[in-house]
């Protein structure tokens, strides 16, 4: 494995930044997090991913200071931060409001901090210089927030949390509040950012997509639980949960029975009439054992004549299609009236597609393609 | 024309309710006063014409408010209850202000009411009600004796600090709902911003929330200082003989000397001494408009 990709979290001697053991949050009865633990690496690029309500938040308001633990414990480089309030930790936090000040100016906004910890004039001027430059906003040093626009405002917030040069930067929703061509740039921005600062970024986000492109890697969270943490190609090839391949992209489930076929590859028996279809897999199932499969839509091939030499192959007729310019995603109906999605990409001219509405069409896809699941 | 009858309703409003009213009193302390009926001359009428009227009127009264130390040194005195008593009130007013904004949202509306309740019984009984706490008998000596923290009743009624217990009583109401209307609206995100950024508690709520509330601190301050400044039933019936306000001085000489043009004379001075605080009132109403658009 090449050494210079970075990837901490594989390296068993690596120190952790931060690191929850056994957390627990408790609102009254409502358990938010639920005994969780987990370690985050210098200059990690972090995503907390999960639909609201999951605890996501909850998880960067302690990190923050604005939740207390009320089990467990987190550690920020190797210190316990329990006992240390909001203005004491070296931890900023980039809210999803933003939470500017109105009645300051964008220089003032920035250097808000920075007086706080008492800074020599001129290291504080040279500062903010520094980070209206980083965040292109020397222009709009002397508006206030509500004379600029909802992008640049989202600058302002992230430059004025980048001041301190904390060792973590949490940020709360960064780009839920702008449009999304204006959200794409700003995740590459925010990315470029973050690599050149050299600053650990903690993000909680619902877009999966957004997670995907920042993160180097991502935790998916559900009632509290994490559901699985990996790097973003990971959890989407590899998903360790139904929950975690039905949240991120789109899937194909197919529930089953397993019979072993050789070591490691295994044959799903899922419907009456239809042949069954063959996976490999790295855990074991034992035979006759409740599976799920999971199959990203773009992995299924879709053709017109039943192909030759597939590991899986399953004849229905199209459904639907959903034309999305570059793809189409085809829903295809099988004989016992399964719904399966396959993806394709639009190379020819619409006119010389080979199938439409209520074709048969054939549907293959090798051995694997598709991650059995347990559960 | 239906644009023109709306612009008019307003306009007509203040011509006939404010202007008319302020002319007739200027006219009067232009006057002389005379044992008649009203009691000042010259009266208008058709016969000697509108030259020989008018060539009786002089600033005779004005002058003389500035020869008698009676007057500025009641002006004077008004303008310094009037803002030590805003300076009270907003002490006492702010706190409320802040606490009802925190308050659990079911709770905020009951509170509001509470603040607002007071306005449902008579202003005039409820001073008179003051007036029987802070008696030499009244409920607060009776109570302060009855603990042993004082042997003698403290002396209050009839001083100025009984006129400023019934200041503040009396427009607390109108400190407390535009400072909470401020305040309600704050983000607390904003303060925890300024706590993540360094701030302790005490240091966000000085650099963030006061500057925040600011408006509504403003709106407060003069709803109370210009109303106080002229004001006149709380230091007659709760100030003592030392108590000087001109609103009291405007009344003696109205009823007492009975000295229309003198009195009115006070009254337009007044006025021109409101006219300030209400123009920067204006201006910092506007200015709050502007912000929120």
């Amino acid at each position: 494995m090449n050494t210079s990709v970075f990837a901490p979290w594989e390296d068993p001697n690596a120190k952790p930044l931060i690191s929850f053991r056994n957390v627990t949050k408790r609102f009254g009865s409502f358990t938010a997090i639920d005994n969780l633990s987990l370690d985050i690496f210098e200059k990690e690029f972090f995503a907390l991913l999960g639909p609201s309500g999951c605890g996501k938040t909850t998880m960067m308001r302690m990190l923050a200071g604005f939740e207390t633990v009320t089990e467990g414990t987190i550690e920020l480089a190797g210190q316990d931060i329990a006992a240390v309030p909001p203005n004491k930790r070296a931890v900023n936090m980039m809210f999803q409001s933003y939470a500017l000040f109105p009645h300051l100016s964008v220089w003032e906004n920035i250097a808000f901090g920075l007086r706080r910890d008492k800074m020599p004039k001129q290291d504080l001027e040279a500062r903010v210089e520094e980070m209206l430059k980083l965040t292109r906003l020397e222009k709009f040093a002397r508006r206030k927030p509500h004379q600029i626009s909802g992008g640049q405002r989202q600058r302002v917030a992230l430059a004025r949390s980048l001041a301190k040069a904390p060792k973590l930067l949490l940020l709360d929703e960064p780009l839920g509040a702008l449009d999304k061509k204006l959200r794409q740039d700003t995740q590459f921005e925010l990315m470029d950012i973050q690599e050149s600062t050299g600053t650990t970024f903690v993000i909680v986000t619902h877009d999966q997509e957004e997670a995907m492109t920042v993160a180097s890697r991502v935790a998916v969270m559900d009632e509290g639980l994490l559901k699985q943490v990996a790097t973003p190609d990971r959890i989407y090839e590899t998903p360790n949960s139904v929950y975690v391949a039905d949240f991120i992209g789109d899937v194909n489930i197919i529930q089953g029975r397993t019979t072993t076929a050789n070591e490691g590859t295994y044959r799903v028996d899922w419907a009456e009439g239809q042949a069954a279809l063959n996976a490999t897999s790295a855990t074991e199932f034992s035979n006759d054992q409740t599976c799920h499969l999971a199959i990203r839509p773009e992995k299924i091939t879709i053709t017109a004549d039943r192909p030759e030499n597939a590991d899986n192959v399953v004849q229905g007729k199209v459904h639907d299609i959903a034309y999305l310019g570059n793809l189409s995603t085809y829903y295809v109906e099988l004989s016992n009236g399964t719904m399966i999605k396959a993806q394709a990409a639009n190379t020819r001219r619409i006119s010389r597609r080979s199938f439409t509405w209520e074709d048969p069409v054939w549907l293959s896809w090798t051995a694997t393609a598709g991650v059995l699941l347990a559960n | 024309m239906r644009r023109f009858v709306l612009i008019a309703v307003p306009y007509v409003w203040l011509l006939a309710l404010f202007l008319v009213p302020f002319v007739i009193v200027f006219k009067i302390s232009l006057s002389d006063a005379a044992i008649a009926r009203p009691p000042y001359l010259p009266q208008f009428d058709w016969v000697s014409g509108f030259g020989a009227f008018l060539a009786d009127l002089d600033f005779e009264n004005f002058i003389f408010l500035t020869e008698d130390n009676l007057y500025w040194k009641a002006y004077l005195s008004s303008a310094k209850i009037a803002l030590i008593s805003t300076f009270c009130t907003l002490l006492v007013g702010y706190p409320i202000a802040y606490a009802m904004a925190r308050a659990p949202d079911e709770w905020r509306a009951t509170l509001m009411m509470l603040v607002i309740l007071p306005f449902w019984t008579s202003f005039l009984i409820r001073v008179y009600a003051w007036m029987g706490i802070l008696s030499n008998e009244g409920f607060l000596n009776q109570f302060l004796l009855w603990t042993g923290i004082i042997s003698t009743p403290l002396t209050i009624l009839n001083t100025n600090t009984a006129v400023y217990i019934g200041i503040v009583y009396t427009y607390l109401p109108f400190m407390i709902l535009p400072i909470y209307a401020a305040l309600e609206r704050l983000d607390g995100s904003l303060i925890e911003a300024a706590e993540d950024l360094g701030c302790s508690r005490l240091l966000a709520f000085w650099l963030v929330t006061i500057p925040l509330s600011r408006p509504g601190i403003i709106a407060g301050s003069f709803l109370v200082f210009i109303p106080v400044l002229g004001e006149f039933v709380i230091p007659s019936l709760l100030g003592g003989s030392g108590t000087l306000m001109i609103g009291k001085v405007l009344w003696e000489e109205f009823f007492s000397n009975r000295d229309w043009p003198v009195a009115s004379a006070v009254a337009v001075i007044l006025l021109l001494i409101l006219v300030i605080p209400i123009v920067l009132f204006q201006r910092n109403q506007q200015k709050q408009a502007e912000a929120e658009e």
